[in-house]
Parts: C-alpha cells; sequence; structure tokens
C-alpha cells in the first residue's frame, strides 16, 4: 500500500501511522452535552466503501493526513493535510 | 538418459554432484532434476501421506514431488524443488520424507493403510479420547507426514530485503515478457523485467520452434542482449513475483545465491518491494494432468516438461515413452521426442475426432491411458481404446497433458476471481482485476507464440502511454501461430485411487467423498482434503479437483467456482519475509551518551524501550543488585548521585502561542508560568485517561522544553503534532524533539550544589536558582542548561548539554561526585527513591488511570478547555469507589510486595469477587527500612492507616500490610527546596 503526503510524496504505507477515522477532527464544543462527547469518542462508521482517515506521516514529515480511501477496493482517493483542511 | 545432440546445456563443462549420498554428474545450466533424469534416477521424493514414490512431474517452480534438501545444518534448505536448483560444482541434495532410504521406505506401509487414511481422516479418527490427541497422535502423525526440516537453529541473516520502483514492471521474460518490456522500455520508461527462471525466454527455451526465421530460443537470448543493453531497463532473472498488493506494490523472491558454489556474503535470498505505477502480467501457463489409476507412477510427468527436458537438457526419462493428452499441444511432444530419436510407443489423445499432429508415431484418438504400472518407477500403461478394449504398453515414460491453465495467481491477489473459458477448459483472468495491471500471452489464454509477441508488445505500449510516454510498436517477428484444441478429460473413470495433489496426496476419491459428505463448497472440499493445500498450492491438480467436485455435485464448473488464490505465488521462507528484522534489525539498540563509561563501571545493563540504561554500578565488596542499589538509594539520600535521564523525551516548542499550545494540551495551566522557571505538568488522552507526565521549561519568552517519560516520548511528539496540526493551526507554535541531542544527567543529593557549583562557570546559590528554575548556562565552557528539578526527592540538578559532550561530561560528574562520597546510579536505586518519594510511572499511569485516581485531580484547571477535560468529567471516572493511588508498607519489613500482586480485606477469601485492587511498584526502602510499594486500592485515600491484606497467586505470598499516603518519604518536601 502507498500513500500520497501532499508534502513528501507517494511513500510506502510503512511510514505512515494509522490512527482511525477523521470524525476525530469533528471535536464538539467544550459545553457539549455529555451524550455528544461520548459519541465523539466512541462511535464510528464501518462503511464498505469510501472512508476519511486520519494517517500521521510519522516516518516522514509529521504530517496529519486525511485520507479517503474505499474499503472494499483498497482505492486511495486522494490525500490532504489535516492542517490545511482546519484552516479554510 | 541424455540424448545425443540435443539440448542446450554446456557439455564441454562437466559438474559434480552427490544426491542420497551417491556421486552424480551433469553439466553447466542442467538443473539438479534435469541432472539426475539424465543420470537415470527416477525417484526422487515420497509423497507426503502415503509416502508413494514420486519422481520430476515438471519443469517449473510448480513442482510437487521432486523435493530436496540442499546443504546441510544451518546451511540447509529444504524443499528446495529439484526442477529449479541449478548444480554447481560440489552440490549435495537430500531426499525427503522417507526412512530409511528413498528406495525403502517403512512408511510405505501407510499406502497400504490407505483404505483407512481417506479424506477427513484426521478429523474422523483422532476425536477420542482427547488426552491421546497431545500425547500419542499429533506426535506420531507429525513424524511420520511432512516434507523437509530445518535445522531448527536461529538462521541468522542469510536473507537480505531490498525496495525497488519503476513505471513499468514485467512479471514474466517469455515471448510476451520480452515484447512487452521492450515496447515499454522503448517508449521512454523505466522497466523491471522479472523472471522466476535463471534466464529469459520462458516456454522458447523449452520449445523446438522458430522466430523470425531463426531459433526462438537464441531470438530469446538476442532479445535478452538487446533489453540488458537498454539503460532505462533492469533485469531480475531467479526473481519470482509473489504477490500483487495496493497501489502497485509487488513482492517478489530473489534467489541470489542458491545456484553458487562459493556465495562468500552474499545473501542466499532477498526478498524485493516493488513499487510499480503500472505492470504487465506475462507469466505464462501451468500444464495440468489427467487424473488415472496410479498416474503418480515416477516416469509420469507433464507432456510439456518432458518436451522441455528433451529440448533444453537433452534428457529423457528412458527410451521408450508414450504421450497422453486432450488437447493439440500435447502433440508437440510426441513430434520433438521422435525427431530426436526416441521411441515413441503411443500418442494417445482422448479426442474422438483429433488430426495427428505429430508425424509418424502411433496413433490412438479417443483411447485413454486408465492405469500405469510399475511401483517405483514406471514400466508401462495400460490403455483403454474406443472400443472398449484394453492394451498394454510398455513404456519407461508418459508425458501427459489436461491442458494449460493460464498463470492467472497474481490477478487474483486482490479479490479478482478469474472466469472460466468453455473453449479452453481453463479459468481466465478477468480485465482490470488489479488496477494498474495487463494480462498479456499464455497468462490470459493466448497460447500461440505470435499471439504472445504481438500482445506483449501492445500490452507494454499501453502501458507506457498511460504514464504519458510515447511510442511505436517494435516490429513483431513472425512466430508459431498453431491454434490450441482442447476436448474435456479431467480423470479417466475406472477403479484404484487416481491422483490429483500429488503433493497432499489426494484422489478422486477423496474428492468424490468429500462431495457425499456434503462438503460441496469449493473452499470446504479443500480443507476437507486438502486438495492444493500443500507447497505447491494444486498448481497442476486444482482445476481437476474442481472438475471432479463439479460432476460430484451436478455443477457446472463456473458455479462450483475456484478456490481463493492468495500471496505468495511460490513458498517463500519466513526468513526471506522478515530479512533484516531479525535481532537487532527487529529490537535496533538506543544507546546513551554515558552508554560506554557506564559499562566500563561495570553497570549491568536493562532494557527500557529500546534504549538501554543501567540498572545499578557495582562496587567491590557489593554481593547482590540489593547491596548495590541500597547503597546507591543512601549515597543520594546522605551525600550525591549521578544519573542519566536523557532517554526521557525532549521536545522543543518556540513561538508565541506555546503558554496557550500547552494550556490546551495539558491539564493544568503553563501561560502563567514566567522564563526561567519549569512546572510539572500531566497530559490525558481525550478519553480523559491520563496519557504521560513530566515538567516543561519556560527558557525565555518564546523558547519552551517539555519533557515527556522515556516510554511516551515518541506517543507525545504524535499528540502534539495531532492537537496543533487538527485543532490549533493559526497558534504560532512550532516544536520539535531533540532528545537525541542532548544529554541529561541528574545531580541528586544533599551535595548536589557542591557539585554542579563545580563544572559550571558562574556558580549558583539558593537565591538565584530557586527550586524549580532553569536557565541557559556555561557548563565547563559548553552552552548547557541547567533544571533545577528532583525525581528523588532531594536538592537535585539536571544538566543537559549538547549530545556530543554527553560522554565527557557524564565522566567528570561521576568521578567528582566519587571523591564528594557520592557515585553513579543506576535504575534500581531511581526507582526505589521515586517510590519513596511516591512519585508515578508508566506503571501507575498505565493508560486506565484518572488524573482522579492517582490523587491529582486539583490539577485539572476549571478555567481553561484542555484535551480530556470534558470525558474525564464523567461521573463514573470520579468515583470515590474507583481504586485510588495509596502507599503500602510490609508489616513485616522485609516481607515483599510484589508487583502484579492484589489486595483484599484481611478476613476476605482471596477471590476476584473480593478483589480490592493491585500493587503497580515495589521496592525495599533502605531509607525507611521496610518493603514499601505504590498500589491502587479501592476508596484508598480513605484508608490511610487501615490494614490489608497483599495476596500474590502466581508467587503463593501472602503479606500483611498498611494503607499510607503515596509519599513516604519527606511529605513537606523539605529536602528538595533546601
Ligand atoms: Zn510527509
Amino acid at each position: 500500500m502507498r500513500i500520497t503526503c501532499p508534502i513528501c510524496g507517494e511513500r510506502d504505507r510503512r511510514e505512515f501511522y494509522y490512527q482511525g477515522a477523521a470524525s476525530m477532527l469533528d471535536r464538539p464544543d467544550p459545553d457539549a452535552d455529555g451524550q455528544v462527547w461520548s459519541d465523539y469518542l466512541h462511535l464510528r462508521d464501518n462503511p464498505a466503501g469510501l472512508t476519511r482517515e486520519l494517517w500521521y506521516h510519522e516516518a516522514g514529515c509529521g504530517a496529519w493526513l486525511i485520507v479517503e480511501r474505499n474499503t472494499v477496493t483498497h482505492e486511495i482517493i486522494g490525500t490532504e493535510l489535516v492542517e490545511a483542511a482546519d484552516a479554510d | 538418459m541424455r540424448i545425443e545432440g540435443k539440448g542446450r546445456i554446456d557439455r564441454g563443462n562437466k559438474i559434480s554432484f552427490r544426491f542420497d549420498g551417491r556421486d552424480h554428474h551433469g553439466f553447466a545450466a542442467d538443473t539438479l532434476a534435469s541432472a539426475l533424469m539424465a543420470e537415470g534416477v527416477r525417484l526422487m521424493g515420497r509423497s507426503f501421506k502415503y509416502h508413494r514414490p514420486r519422481g520430476v512431474l515438471t519443469l517449473g517452480s510448480e513442482e510437487p514431488n521432486a523435493l530436496v534438501t540442499v546443504g546441510r545444518g544451518l546451511a540447509a534448505d529444504p524443499n528446495t524443488r529439484a526442477t529449479m536448483q541449478e548444480i554447481y560444482e560440489g552440490l549435495e541434495a537430500r531426499s525427503q520424507n522417507r526412512w530409511p532410504s528413498l528406495d525403502f521406505d517403512l512408511m510405505g506401509v501407510n499406502d497400504l493403510a490407505a483404505p483407512f487414511l481417506g479424506a477427513g481422516f484426521y478429523y474422523k479418527t483422532f476425536m477420542w479420547p482427547k488426552a491421546f490427541w497431545e500425547k500419542l497422535y499429533e506426535p506420531v502423525i507429525r513424524r511420520a507426514a511432512g516434507l523437509g526440516a530445518l535445522s531448527g537453529k536461529a538462521d541468522g541473516e542469510r536473507c537480505d530485503k531490498a525496495f525497488a520502483f519503476c513505471d513499468v514492471l514485467v512479471i514474466g521474460g517469455g515471448p510476451a515478457g520480452l515484447m512487452a518490456a521492450l515496447s515499454a522500455a522503448q517508449a521512454g520508461a523505466d522497466v523491471i523485467l522479472c523472471e522466476e527462471e535463471n534466464g529469459l525466454g520462458g516456454r522458447l527455451r523449452y520449445e523446438d520452434e522458430e522466430i523470425g526465421g531463426g531459433r526462438a530460443h537464441l531470438w530469446a537470448d538476442d532479445m535478452a542482449e538487446r533489453l540488458a543493453a537498454m539503460e532505462n531497463v533492469r533485469i531480475m532473472t531467479r526473481t519470482a513475483v509473489t504477490g500483487a498488493f495496493d497501489q502497485g506494490t509487488f513482492g517478489a523472491l530473489q534467489r541470489v545465491s542458491h545456484h553458487l558454489a562459493k556465495p562468500g556474503k552474499r545473501p542466499r535470498e532477498t526478498f524485493w518491494r516493488i513499487a510499480a505505477k503500472r505492470a504487465v502480467l506475462c507469466a505464462g501457463a501451468l500444464e495440468r494432468h489427467i487424473a488415472f489409476r496410479d498416474n503418480d507412477r515416477p516416469g509420469v510427468m507433464m507432456a510439456g516438461a518432458l518436451r522441455g527436458y528433451l529440448n533444453r537438457f537433452g534428457t529423457v526419462p528412458g527410451r521408450n515413452v508414450a504421450v497422453f493428452g486432450n488437447n493439440s499441444d500435447a502433440h508437440r511432444t510426441a513430434r520433438d521426442l521422435a525427431q530426436a530419436g526416441v521411441n515413441v510407443v503411443a500418442l494417445i489423445d482422448s479426442r474422438h475426432d483429433a488430426e495427428n499432429l505429430a508425424g509418424d508415431v502411433p496413433f490412438y484418438p479417443g483411447a485413454q491411458v486408465v492405469r500405469g504400472l510399475g511401483r517405483k518407477g514406471l514400466d508401462g500403461i495400460v490403455l483403454r481404446l474406443p472400443n472398449g478394449r484394453e492394451e498394454r504398453f510398455a513404456v519407461q515414460a508418459l508425458g501427459v497433458s489436461g491442458g494449460w491453465n493460464p498463470s492467472v495467481h497474481l490477478t487474483c491477489h486482490m479479490n479478482g476471481r478469474p472466469v472460466w473459458d468453455e473453449r479452453l477448459l481453463a479459468f481466465v483472468p478477468k480485465d482490470g482485476a488489479v488496477p494498474g495491471m495487463r494480462v498479456a500471452g499464455a497468462a490470459r489464454g493466448r497460447f500461440s507464440t505470435a499471439e504472445c509477441l504481438k500482445e506483449g508488445a501492445d500490452a507494454g505500449l499501453e502501458a507506457a502511454k498511460a504514464l504519458g510516454f510515447s511510442g511505436d510498436l517494435p516490429r513483431v517477428p513472425d512466430a508459431e501461430a498453431g491454434r490450441y484444441r482442447i476436448g474435456r478429460l479431467m480423470a479417466v473413470a475406472g477403479k484404484g485411487r487416481a491422483w490429483l495433489d500429488f503433493q497432499n496426496d489426494v484422489t478422486v476419491k477423496d474428492v468424490k467423498q468429500a462431495a457425499a459428505e456434503n462438503f460441496r463448497s469449493v473452499e470446504h472440499m479443500k480443507r476437507y482434503t486438502t486438495q492444493g493445500m500443500a507447497t505447491d498450492q494444486g498448481k497442476s491438480s486444482n482445476v481437476l479437483a474442481l472438475a471432479v467436485l463439479a460432476d460430484a455435485t451436478g455443477r457446472e464448473i463456473p458455479e462450483t467456482g475456484t478456490t481463493t488464490f492468495r500471496p505468495p505465488y511460490t513458498p517463500v521462507a519466513i526468513a526471506a519475509l522478515g530479512a533484516g528484522a531479525e535481532g537487532k534489525g527487529f529490537a535496533p539498540e538506543r544507546l546513551t551518551t554515558s552508554d560506554e563509561s557506564t559499562r566500563a563501571r561495570g553497570a549491568p545493563m536493562i532494557e527500557a524501550g529500546l534504549w538501554y540504561r543501567p540498572s545499578y554500578f557495582p562496587r567491590a565488596g557489593e554481593e547482590t543488585w540489593r547491596d548495590s542499589c541500597d547503597r546507591e538509594v543512601r549515597m543520594v539520600r546522605e551525600n550525591v548521585g549521578v544519573c542519566d535521564v536523557s532517554t526521557l523525551g525532549k521536545i522543543a516548542l518556540q513561538g508565541r502561542d506555546v503558554g496557550a499550545f500547552l494550556d490546551f494540551v495539558y491539564a493544568n495551566t503553563f501561560s502563567t508560568l514566567k522564563p526561567g522557571r519549569v512546572r510539572y505538568g500531566i497530559m490525558l488522552r481525550e478519553d480523559g485517561h491520563v496519557m504521560d507526565d513530566g515538567t516543561t521549561a519556560r527558557l525565555s519568552e518564546t523558547s519552551w522544553v517539555l519533557t515527556t517519560t522515556t516510554a511516551a516520548a515518541g506517543q507525545v511528539v504524535r499528540h502534539l503534532d495531532w492537537v496543533r496540526q487538527a485543532f490549533c493551526p493559526n497558534m504560532d507554535v512550532r516544536f520539535v524533539s531533540e532528545t537525541e541531542q542532548w544529554a541529561q544527567f541528574a545531580v541528586a543529593g544533599p551535595k548536589a550544589r557542591e557539585l554542579v557549583n563545580d563544572l559550571l562557570d558562574t556558580p549558583i546559590d539558593g537565591e538565584v536558582f530557586p527550586f524549580m528554575a532553569c536557565a541557559e548556562r556555561q557548563i565547563c565552557g559548553v552552552k548547557g542548561r541547567l533544571f533545577r528539578i528532583s525525581f528523588s526527592g532531594e536538592h537535585a540538578y539536571e544538566v543537559a548539554v549538547p549530545a556530543r559532550y554527553g560522554a565527557s561530561l557524564f565522566g567528570l560528574l561521576a568521578d567528582r561526585a566519587e571523591a564528594m562520597g557520592g557515585g553513579a546510579y543506576g535504575m534500581e536505586a531511581l526507582n526505589v527513591l521515586r517510590i519513596e518519594k511516591g512519585h508515578i510511572t508508566h506503571a501507575e499511569i498505565h493508560g486506565r488511570t484518572t488524573a482522579f485516581d492517582i490523587g491529582f485531580q486539583r490539577m485539572l484547571s476549571g478555567k481553561k478547555e484542555f484535551i480530556g477535560k470534558a470525558l474525564a468529567a464523567r461521573p463514573g471516572l470520579l468515583e470515590e469507589s474507583r481504586e485510588q493511588l495509596v502507599g503500602l508498607r510490609a508489616l513485616k519489613p522485609e516481607q515483599p510486595l510484589p508487583a502484579g500482586g492484589h489486595l483484599f480485606e484481611t478476613d476476605a477469601e482471596p477471590i476476584r469477587e473480593n478483589d480490592l485492587g493491585y500493587i503497580t511498584s515495589t521496592c525495599f526502602s533502605p531509607t525507611l527500612g521496610e518493603t514499601r510499594a505504590l498500589a491502587f486500592l479501592r476508596n484508598g485515600r480513605a484508608r490511610h492507616g487501615d490494614r490489608i491484606r497483599m495476596v500474590d497467586h502466581l508467587r503463593d505470598q501472602v503479606t500483611w500490610c498498611e494503607v499510607t499516603d503515596p509519599v513516604a518519604f519527606d511529605p513537606e518536601g523539605g529536602r528538595l527546596r533546601d
């Protein structure tokens, strides 16, 4: 498996650390309801098909990436920097 | 025997080798199989289950029978296919799975017991009694079954790993692969051409035919030279592509030195990971067998292999030969043999309407071979003619062709399923099964050389064009264009055992029995009979077994389906897959700058993650580690000690918003910290549990240094990167790990300042450098950092210098400490010192404890948002009944309180239901003269002073103890502020 880091280019997956669903980016408001926080922490979709995942270029530039990937075909549709995604 | 004038071997270059202790001779370019065949050896192995005598069946890596062990001892390679092993001077090979000898194998009695050993035998027979399995059945079966054995010793570093990159990977160097490589390379693409055999040409090396008016195998040699001369082509022979993986990654196994008498320092094998933008699969096709009674006798071979041995090596397994097939290609074998002067006794084609394409040989259309005769070698066959009459022929060899299966394996590695082709009676690959990979030539059922050349050229150019290269098709030379015709015959009807899977001894009857017992799914049949589960993965037999199953269950082959082709295509030793990851490759050593000096002082080292740290520093007269540890603890408490703490994670942060950032990642507040001061902090995970702790120093308005525990250094950097990039992108903060850039030493004890002042260019006092002060300071003329922090509870400093000065500073500190009556101390003493002080490590913050549990709830700031705040406030995490950090002292001072021991009320039965908590850290405290421990105890903070019982069921230890505050020594902290 190979992932394209927007900063470093295409690299072997061994350089990356896998975190999980990109929903971790949607951090609730500090005073959100406990249930909202609990859902944020525990609930994940498990789709057969497109997913948005967080990968960390640990053995590279240290960038966190959002990787859009198809869990059925293993196709990687695209990657973007977490930092850039958040800045807009 | 060897046929004069035939073969493409170097007859001037004679090579001697040994097989089963006997001397043999062959010629350069011979394989072990061809050389043994030339010497008249037909019996090359025994089968796995019945120990049936077996001879060579094929000429490639798909060989199920001729498996041998090459070499001896540690260098022994079991299960080496004699068909792939090139001979060299002094080669030593032994047959396998026989005792006492290949010729006379006692386990051959299994064959007589065969009626009892059919499909499902293991499942049915060894069910009962249960206790017999481990003691009796398994050991007996393991001894009786199996192939070659490993040495049982560590393999050493005999394999290597490597990575390669290309635009176009061409898999297979036959006619299609050669043309694919040429057209892709001519268009400008970087090409890697992998070929499993030791040279290019594929089937052309084994055929007697013409390309472009010249000999086909010489054309292949010319092409090989032409490609080798191109700068953008890399040819990798002896390299089998074993798997296709995501995003154009391929695994490949290269046999680097198996064929060399003196491998020198070369690895035995190299496992390659090849990243290719496009791939062209030109893997060719493999011939399959036909099932008939005793079709496994040594001397029965695949027809294409029989012809290949003749054309390439000039060898045949006997003077009188027959050929039996269901397709037109079998005729070529009869033709080539007859032309070479071998006595072709019969060409038998099961198709009634077949025409003889072999020339002047006795031809039997519509006939079938119903039985092979002979035991340790074929000495005849029985033929059933169309009129039902049976006839015997005396032959020593029989070439069988049940048709050709395109090598679709790699197209299935990413979940693709092949498609049944009713015209070819074989599975062909589905287009696009592996993204970026095209299939050309025989691998997609185009069997003539002309088709292969054309398809290869097309596919190579297409692959290059898809990457933006452009070029023209190379000229495709004229070649053999005969049409392949096949009629359906998988298994010949009749009595007796007809063999499918030679390696696992599966017969037609076994598959029928599986179907009768309702193992109708092909995957179930496979596992019940073990069909296709041996090292050859059923390459010459799976389709037959499938056809038998389809017949037995009244289905067609497409609806019966096929089993899943998984990587690797050919066996790959675990040693090759894991090359570079043994020993220190698996766990590299991280050494501190004081390592050499520490070892020179006789300190035994212990592992802390990948780091090596001193356990203790033994001195003359000390007999046990405890002697040294107790002395080192006293040394620190009474005098001064020095300890390398460089392994703690150090992260440098800079920017105007570091304070705000740290406020967000730490539970407590850092933005109020003044330059020149240090603060302790705890960091939570988002789920409210403690992630790590450590001190952070503010060296100036915008420059900070954060420390992590040794264990969590990597995790904390990852976490900080996450929090900053995900949630704080607009903050002015940047950071980098500098753990290895700085050497840092703790100097602890009442005389710590005296020792530190010895080395500082400008001495300090309590006024300018109070507890929790920090500053950049000149240390022996080097710009370093000084922190007044303490893990031991003593008046202490940590001194940091750039790593290149670490060794020298450690030497200075340790020597001077010794001169002052102190010295270096190790991890044992460090641990005792911190347990006495109730300081936590990852033994306590092990991932399941909260700030509340460790008594740090008040550190959680109410005035700001931080990671983990919301979820740390969950009611369940704040209940008094939770297990809370406490200290324990043994009532009998020397009695142990082992970590992992569990806590119970004094009168409660020590069972899980009564469990109150557990011990995390333990030591004998020389300062307090008793065994001390840190533990988590239900409602523990309210229980100081209570007596409880520690039970360690593992070590069978019961210790009565008293619950105390975690801080056992100097609770007011007067010593460190001194
Ligand atoms: Zn990167």
